[in-house]
């Protein structure tokens, strides 16, 4: 499971990790429920059908399948797979309780998501698992909790019953060694916030953390000494003045003044970085880092991203 | 070119009752709305202020302590010229528990407030959040009519996946309460309906079947307790869209100059065009800017060199620091010119980025001198 704040990269996190995960001859699973497209925009292909379809082969040779859950096209599914509901299914679509039930019904929806990826995880042919990894690009932290607390999601809905039976086989999956949750998150006040509450939530619901995933990390080319100066305004301007005109920059200077308070905002920033990298750390949990992408996310990139995580994943 | 946005302009009319501002997650909405909300209530309009979602630091900066949906007064704003500034955050389950006890009887408002597929819609059903600030907008507007509380209410809108959800999801609700689902469930043996209960037999036994007989009674007393709401919800949003049509509102796009938030800032323009909704102007936040007159190329290769000569290991480090800032001020401003030069007519202005968060007033006040130019 991937989580993170609107903004963070979720997406492209998910998109790598499904990559790093994917050796030589195994087959991984990526999967989207929230009905933005995300996969399709990052690997650019054509709107995915709710379909398991081919979309990367990875650096290591495995094969990654990208799926888009829709709610309501899982719903039909789960009732003729289960109920044999061909033509009722097709009658609650018509008089649109298909609609009504998976917008409304407290918790239905999740379970039919949730349900979907765990139908994947287990599916088998010939005895052999189909995936050997199912990767979820899930709701954003503001709502995981509630997405992956299925249990008490359907409690309100359905006390006995099958669909009772499902949310707990369900459950039992999510709380099992086999499902982590990772949390992508940048360094700024609110996705760290984000990150810590949802962190306090989930470890309340018995779930397992995997890492932190920090996004769009930026080295500073400055070291711990001249940060300290810049941020207190304090960087040698006749010294900085002289290195300008050795690269035979005119009006040393004034160009020398700017450049210092240039180097105090970035100071500040790296400062309040720093402070929110501790509170992350402060979680104890395992944190990766990757890198800024400075020219914007293409296909190129996530598989730059994903090598960064398969390394991450080896040294583990 | 675009023409410039009068920020100054915009708060002094006294026309304008409403300022609402909307684009996608992350950009600094709500900062925006509680800069204009500020800065106008130091100009000395009488204004209240709706926050969604604000970071924590930016909400104790407004007082906003606690999650009570009551508008508070904002301490410590300069008060010279006779203005004022209140502050709430919404709270979505509680403006909607309101709506129901204000239009049931007591006893049927009860019978709502406990039934699961209520509990269900007013907490986490995806566009209760945008119909409760519409709600919300409009009790506000309402009280400030009645009783002057307020001359000018600014709102800020949530943090949807998409900024046109607000304006799509009271419809959506309302399309799902008046549903045909729940329609027939009302009045499966009634008048000409009767002919579909056959088929929609094979409906409530499969519900029964998979769900439990508990669930379809949950929905039938969902269904006859909201019945009485229907019509009052729908004119209710009707009059909320309505108000928003008026002169009297502007909308303020706010965008980071990212392609995703330029994109989302690009519909929204020509969404509110379509809807005849006054769209003042879209403000570009957060755009990087230097004052050094040095490319970013010129930049690394005088950083190159000063590497190669290994003696001013400082002034080559900073070179390197305005040269990655000079890509960004690159970047941002061929993004920034290119949705300008898509947008002719609307006006625009450019907020520089702070190295630092925004929390406390006298920093919503520093981005309110930048939103006035």
């Amino acid at each position: 499971m991937v989580t993170g704040k609107g903004g963070t990269g979720k997406t492209t996190v998910a998109a790598a990790l499904a990559l790093a995960l994917a050796d030589d001859g195994t087959n991984v699973l990526l999967v989207e429920v929230e009905g933005r497209q995300g996969l399709a925009q990052l690997f650019d292909v054509p709107p995915l059908p709710y379909q398991e379809r081919k979309i990367a082969v990875a650096p290591a040779g495995g094969d990654v399948y990208a799926l888009a859950v829709d709610a309501e096209a899982a719903l039909l599914e789960y009732l003729d797979m289960y109920y044999h509901l061909g033509r009722a299914g097709k009658a609650l679509d018509r008089f649109g309780v298909v609609d009504f039930v998976t917008t409304i019904a407290p918790g239905l929806r999740d379970v039919l998501l949730t349900g979907k990826v765990y139908e994947a995880t287990r599916r088998r042919v010939r005895g052999e698992f189909v995936y050997d990894a199912v990767v979820l690009d899930a709701p954003p932290t503001g709502r995981i909790g509630r997405f992956l607390n299925v249990n008490q999601e359907v409690a309100g809905l359905a006390k006995v019953g099958p669909v009772r039976t499902q949310a707990d086989s369900i459950m039992k999956l999510l709380r099992s060694r086999q499902t982590a949750v990772h949390l992508v998150t940048l360094l700024e006040e609110m996705p760290v916030q984000e990150t810590l509450d949802a962190v306090e939530q989930l470890q309340a619901l018995d779930l397992t953390i995997g890492s932190v995933v920090v996004n769009m990390v930026r080295r500073s080319p400055l070291d711990d000494d001249d940060l300290a100066l810049a941020a207190k305004e304090k960087l040698p301007i006749a010294e900085i003045a002289k290195g300008l005109a050795a690269a035979g920059i005119g009006d040393g200077r004034t160009t020398a003044g700017t450049l210092a308070t240039e180097a105090r905002d970035h100071a500040i920033r790296v400062g309040l970085e720093r402070e929110n990298r501790q509170r992350i750390d402060a979680l104890g949990k395992p944190v990766h880092e990757l890198g800024l992408v400075p020219d914007g996310i293409d296909v190129g990139a996530v598989f730059d991203l994903s090598e960064e995580l398969a390394e991450a994943r080896s040294d583990r | 070119m675009s023409p410039a946005l009068d920020v100054d302009a915009l708060i002094a009319d006294p026309q304008t009752r409403i300022v609402v501002t909307c684009g996608a997650g992350g950009v600094g909405k709500t900062t925006t709305a509680a800069a204009i909300a500020l800065r106008a209530a130091e100009q000395g309009r009488q204004v209240v202020v709706l926050t969604i979602d604000p970071a924590r630091r930016l909400a104790q900066a407004l007082g906003l302590t606690e999650l009570d949906n009551t508008p508070r007064e904002v301490a410590e704003v300069e008060a010279t010229n006779g203005g004022r500034l209140d502050a709430m955050m919404l709270d979505m389950k509680r403006t909607f528990d309101d709506v129901v006890l204000t239009q049931a009887s007591p006893e049927k408002a009860q019978q709502i407030l406990q039934n699961p597929f209520y509990i269900a819609l007013s907490s986490s059903f995806a566009g209760t959040q945008e119909y409760m600030a519409m709600e919300k907008l409009g009790q506000l507007h309402a009280q400030a009519v009645k009783d002057g509380s307020w001359d000018l209410i600014v709102v800020d809108t949530p943090p949807s996946r998409s900024a046109l959800d607000f304006l799509d999801a009271p419809e959506r609700l309302a399309s799902l309460l008046e549903g045909r689902f729940l329609k027939l469930l009302l009045a499966p043996a009634r008048g000409p309906l009767r002919l579909m209960s056959a088929g929609f037999n094979v409906v409530t036994n499969a519900m029964t079947k998979v769900l439990g007989a508990q669930v379809l009674k949950d929905v039938q007393t969902f269904a006859s307790a909201f019945e009485t709401l229907f019509g009052g919800f729908r004119e209710r949003s009707e009059q909320t869209v309505s108000l928003l049509r008026q002169p009297h509102t502007a909308f303020l796009v706010v965008a980071s100059p990212q392609n995703d938030a330029l994109r989302e800032a690009s519909y929204f323009s020509e969404r509110l065009r379509t809807e005849q909704m006054p769209l003042a102007g879209v403000v570009l936040n957060r755009v990087t800017t230097s004052a050094v007159p040095l490319s970013a190329e010129r930049s690394l290769a005088a950083a190159e060199q000063l590497t190669d000569s290994d003696e001013w290991p400082l002034t080559a480090a900073l070179l390197g620091l305005h040269a990655e800032r000079m890509q960004q001020v690159t970047g941002d401003r061929k993004r920034s010119d290119r949705f300008r030069r898509g947008h002719r007519a609307v006006p625009t202005v450019e907020v520089p980025a702070l190295a630092d968060d925004v929390h406390d007033l006298d920093g919503l006040r520093q981005i309110g001198d930048l939103l006035a130019g």
